[in-house]
């Protein structure tokens, strides 16, 4: 065996004391669910994990009934600094806790405990930290002296980084006051119930965070509630097209953070090995599970060549395997249906002309796993230059000049990232400026923090999550009079969510 | 920069192959200007990456010895007498006492005026590392600072390799670096190549320390590492160890990507020395592991790899007696130096 | 003997010129008294088209001036708008069948709130971005950055708004430097026009606010649907049918993500919230370092 393909360095999964079977979490208890029960299982071993049940919409009901309670009863009329003390220690719960958290998510997700360990978990931890001092300090985020909370907020969250969706969910929600209820994703329930837990060792107020679980029948009768106030949503852009539409008339505040489809912009100029490494984790971190990805990789002509030689270079050395292996980079993709849907673009890349490279790697026999993959000769029409993947591959346009690289960026109705690579840095910023995405990273990629906000342009979606901003999207400005609740019509009741039983009644 | 009269350049091989028969500072420096820049940030998050492989159980054994065996034993006191020397050497050629299968370090590296010392204690152990015998690596230059006249350090130098140093450890002039006067540095190394040839014709390795700590940036790390290359560096070595910092993994792996990109062009392949600072062997394999990840872990032998240290070998011995016995072992079962 | 008046073809603006409704079409705008005041373009879906396309091309060059100039030439609207305060007094008693006071307190508002919204031009992004202090070697900064392209369907009152109406839908989405596509008050769209005329003599680019006369009921709909359009302000479109055929707008809206501003009555209340309702945050990220 050489050195360089490591003997095994397995994570242990003795830290874990999971349950056979999970209820819901609401009220402050697991409750049995009334829909039929489901398995999560492992993606890279396909084997069960445990058996998660379904809300159905009478359990959707008693969720937002138990949060509606503790927002009026409890949360809302507690003191800000009471609040944050919450939140605080549900951060230091998490700390402690985040071993076992790290491999609980690796092995639900698929992802590398390596990325779970040193970028998920710590990450959740610090957005509890940071919304626990927003708190008490509302009246400093810039929308008057009094911002409102908003109520009860619905919250429907992906399974490529399940725990820190949850974070970026629940910590602002709760900082400004309001109750959740939250739905993780089908394939990846497993921390979410986890953190149930915690809100428990924090002797959080029952009703506060509630946690269901189920598939998308489940997030519709949420997202749909009559008594839900603000509804956020990470997830696809068809999905996100479906809650806006559902949403509609109903005055509910809305967030969805949702598809992009990310140029990554290099100049011939830029620092090579780090620009290499940025192309390396703008597509192939968590396996191009990432919304934000830098899935087009936007190249300057004349470097073009020199730049796909050292990326597949470099790409020969990721190790792809088991994910509680210390040393694995690439670990397994989430579900059967996400493979299924990655193998089916990457096909019609190939028979749309573009030419395909994929490492070298061995593919365990059981699991769902996809090579770390690479289209050159990728022109804009084609397929696999427009369609998020959602996967490990990566696709390689060519630039000229500055102003032809924004055009080519900008060629999508997707606009949440983009990565910008020069040692110039007046072309950086002005390139920033010209860029219709919510984030840009100049010589970084794929780098997310509790103080920066985070969130697209276009059809990736509106609203930010992350920073003074994404508290702001959970609470109303004092003085400000929404548009719905005092729209002139007098026909329509003043409280915006009625508005659209108030249609109903219209049309009968 | 002066345009009209350019200032011809010793004519070292590897230069004329890359930049053309009449060599000049001109040239010279259009290459190192025109290098790709290196965004510090993302070079020490990779540094930071490649330190969180986990090397466990028969790649750890096989990474220890590996470290024992690329080892240059070092001691660059101006204390040194020829009892430490001695003492040096036969820790060089044995390691562990208690274990004969230990592998022996590559190299004993010493001020030029030890070299004779060392030469006499190796005796019959004297020679080539990759054929399992210790060679003598001479510090040399006006060693640590290189503030001399070129007649001294290839006096200097001419000295060590007549007392038999396989290797030399040269200095670069930081001050003409820093300065601009690439030039200067340039035929100083050419200068000294020349100064380690041997009556026989053949050459002592020579190991060019570019004092990365006084370079202080990225930047400059990368144009003095292809200004030793190109003026015919055998390694490139990150330090003298009297600066800090001396050796950090971020330098390293800099370094090697220069090595990587000059193996890439020509094929040909260039050491790489570390040294100063490392003294865990938990660093050293995160070194190790940084060249398998760059360059290829045929790198990891002596003729391309080498660790400057003096304190590492017994960290590496703690731990590998660790690994034989199964229980922690403390300082009184390894030997001091 | 009193002079026979020189009657003012009330046209479209689109892309800074006048043109007539592609479709030939017009209608007659009256006072409430019923008593005729002039033929208004009553503009067509492909009118709305165009005026998209337009709004679209002016988008980049009017975001790409300094905030500065945006608030200048925001500001110089308001001069103009003074300067021809009788004319927009007039207007407003004829069609909106009010006193001068009342119509002069109308035109005074509207001016006012020009000024107040052109000297928010180079300050909202101070109140709206920030620095943010993330935990690395990384400048992180949070700025606004105009939406695009807003189609906005003034206030529809009969009265009271059909000047100050639409200035407070078109101030707060153009400070910004987005373009605009605005359907006028349908009874009383007068002095819309002639703000357009104001518009187009004030350095405001050609293209940046495009109006339409005509029927919001008709023209909304294509306008909710555009793929190029970026965001709504529904501010007027709660009298379109039965007051809550916004909602279809909006569910028509989400088709591209479009951000909405749902219904208001009245002339809404200058806010910095209506600006920061057509505004994306961009975060920027760099690396830094002295090595």
């Amino acid at each position: 065996m050489s050195f360089l393909e490591y003997a095994p360095a397995p994570e242990s999964t003795a830290i874990l004391n999971l349950r056979e079977t999970y209820g819901l979490f609401i009220d402050g208890e697991f409750v049995d669910g009334r829909g039929e029960p489901f398995a999560t299982i492992s993606p890279a071993t396909e084997k069960r994990i445990a058996e998660v049940a379904t809300a159905n919409a009478a359990d959707v009901d008693r969720a937002v009934a138990a949060a509606r309670r503790a927002y009026d009863r409890t949360w809302s009329t507690m003191s800000g600094a009471d609040r944050g003390k919450y939140l605080f220690r549900i951060a230091r719960l998490i700390q402690e806790r985040s071993r076992e958290l790290a491999v609980a998510e690796s092995l639900d997700n698929g992802k590398p405990i390596k990325e779970t360990r040193d970028v998920d978990i710590p990450l959740v931890a610090a957005w509890f930290f940071y919304y626990a001092g927003w708190a008490d300090k509302l009246e400093y985020a810039g929308l008057g002296a009094n911002p409102r909370a908003l109520g009860v907020a619905a919250q429907v969250i992906p399974w490529n980084f399940p725990l820190l969706m949850l974070a970026w969910k629940i910590a602002p929600a709760l900082a400004a006051g309001n109750t959740v209820v939250l739905k993780p994703a089908e394939t990846t329930p497993l921390t979410a119930l986890l953190f149930a837990e915690i809100c428990q060792q924090a002797d959080l107020p029952a009703g506060v965070v509630n946690i269901i679980t189920g598939a998308g029948e489940t997030g519709r009768a949420l997202v749909s509630h009559d008594d839900v106030d603000k509804v956020a949503f990470t997830g696809s852009t068809p999905v996100g097209r479906e809650i806006a539409r559902a949403a509609a008339g109903t005055g509910k505040k809305l967030t969805l953070e949702l598809g992009g489809k990310g140029a990554n912009i290099v100049f011939e100029d830029a620092a090579m090995d780090q620009a290499v490494e940025g192309i390396v984790s703008g597509i192939f971190f968590n396996q191009g599970h990432v919304c934000c990805a830098g899935s087009r990789l936007l190249v300057q002509e004349n470097v073009h060549d020199e730049v796909v030689d050292r990326l597949k270079t470099r790409l020969s050395t990721l190790r792809l395997g088991d994910p509680l292996d210390k040393n694995t980079d690439i670990g397994a993709i989430n579900s059967r249906e996400q493979l299924d849907r990655i193998r089916a673009l990457s096909d019609i890349g190939e028979q749309e002309g573009g030419d395909r490279w994929t490492a070298a790697c061995e593919i365990p026999s059981s699991g769902y796993w996809f090579a770390p993959t690479i289209f050159t000769n990728v022109s804009t029409s084609h397929r696999i230059a427009r369609d998020e993947i959602f996967g490990p591959v990566l696709s390689v346009l060519t630039f000229r000049t500055p102003e032809e690289a924004v055009a080519k960026a900008n060629n999508t109705p997707y606009g949440l990232s983009a990565g910008i690579w020069t040692e110039k840095a007046s072309r950086m910023l002005a390139l920033a400026d010209r860029l219709r995405v919510g984030v840009v990273w100049a010589n970084t990629f794929n780098k997310f923090d509790p103080a920066s906000p985070f969130g697209g342009y276009k059809e990736s979606g509106y609203g930010r999550e992350g920073g003074r901003h994404g508290l702001a999207a959970y609470l109303e400005a004092s003085g400000w009079q929404p548009p719905a609740a005092s729209a002139g019509a007098s026909t329509r009741s003043v409280r915006g969510r009625s508005a659209q039983k108030t249609r109903k009644a219209v049309s009968k | 920069m002066t345009i009209d009269h350019p200032v011809a350049l010793a004519p070292a091989d590897r230069a004329v192959r890359l930049l053309g028969g009449d060599l000049t500072e001109k040239a010279l420096r259009l290459h190192l200007d025109g290098l790709a820049g290196v965004d510090a940030v993302g070079l020490e998050a990779r540094a930071a990456d490649l330190a969180t492989r986990s090397i466990k159980t028969s790649s750890k054994a096989w990474a220890l010895d590996t470290i024992i065996r690329t080892c240059d034993l070092t001691t660059l006191e101006g204390a040194d007498t020829p009892g430490k020397v001695r003492s040096l050497v036969a820790k060089a050629v044995m390691p562990d006492p208690s274990d004969p299968s230990c592998p022996r370090v590559a190299a004993v590296c010493v001020y030029g005026d030890m070299v004779p010392y060392a030469v006499e204690a190796l005796g019959a152990h004297h020679g080539d590392p990759e054929k399992g015998l210790v060679s003598v690596a001479a510090v040399a230059t006006a060693f640590p600072s290189g503030r001399a006249s070129l007649a001294i350090k290839l006096a200097d130098t001419r000295e060590a390799v007549a007392a038999g140093a396989d290797e030399i450890d040269m200095v670069i002039d930081r001050g003409a670096f820093l300065s601009g006067r690439y030039g200067l540095v340039f035929d100083q190394i050419v200068a000294v190549k020349e100064a380690c040839r041997r009556a026989d014709g053949s050459y002592a390795h020579l190991k060019v320390i570019l004092e990365t700590g006084e370079l202080q940036t990225y930047d400059n790390v990368r144009r003095a590492s292809w200004l030793a290359i190109l003026a015919g560096a055998d390694f490139i070595k990150t330090s003298t160890g009297k600066v800090s910092p001396a050796a950090t993994l971020p330098v390293t792996l800099l370094m090697l990507e220069v090595i990587r990109d000059w193996h890439r062009l020509t094929g040909e392949t260039i050491g790489m020395k570390p040294a100063g600072g490392i003294r865990a062997s938990k660093d050293a394999v995160r070194y190790l592991v940084t060249v398998a990840e760059t360059v290829g872990e045929q790198w990891l032998t002596p003729h391309l790899w080498r660790f400057g240290a003096s304190s590492l070998v017994n960290d590496v011995l703690l731990q590998r007696q660790k690994m034989t016995t199964g229980h922690y072992s403390g300082p009184d079962y390894v030997t001091v130096d | 003997m009193s002079r026979l008046a020189v009657p003012k073809t009330y046209k479209l603006a689109i892309g800074g010129k006048f043109p007539r409704s592609e479709s030939g079409r017009t209608y007659a705008v009256a006072s409430p008294s019923g008593r005729f005041l002039a033929n208004a373009a009553l503009a067509s879906r492909k009118d709305a088209r165009d005026a998209v396309v337009a709004a679209r091309a002016a988008q980049p060059g009017w975001a790409g001036a300094t905030a500065y100039n945006r608030g200048q030439v925001l500001y110089r609207i308001a001069e103009l708008l003074e300067g021809r305060r009788a004319q927009f007094v007039d207007e407003i008693v004829q069609s909106e069948g009010v006193t001068a006071a009342v119509a002069g307190a109308q035109t005074d508002a509207a001016i006012d709130l020009w000024v107040w919204y052109a000297g928010w031009a180079d300050k909202y992004a101070q109140v709206a971005g920030n620095g943010n202090p993330v935990s690395g070697p990384y400048f992180n900064l949070s700025v606004p950055d105009p939406t695009g392209v807003v189609a906005a369907i003034a206030p529809q009152e009969r009265t009271g708004v059909s000047l100050l109406g639409f200035a407070a839908v078109v101030a707060p989405v153009v400070l910004s430097g987005n373009t605009t596509v605005v359907v006028a008050n349908e009874a009383a769209p007068l002095s819309a026009i002639s703000l357009a005329e104001v518009l187009a003599t004030s350095d405001v680019p050609g293209g940046v606010v495009n109006t339409l006369t005509g029927s919001p009921a008709e023209l909304a709909p294509w306008l909710a649907s555009h793929a190029d359009v970026n965001a709504l302000d529904l501010a007027g479109a709660g009298s379109i049918g039965d007051g809550t055929a916004w909602i279809d707008l909006q569910i028509s809206a989400a088709e591209t993500l479009k951000r909405v501003l749902p219904p208001v009555s009245g002339a809404p209340a200058p806010s910095l919230e209506r600006i920061t309702a057509f505004v994306e945050t961009k975060t920027v990220w760099h690396t830094k370092a002295m090595l």
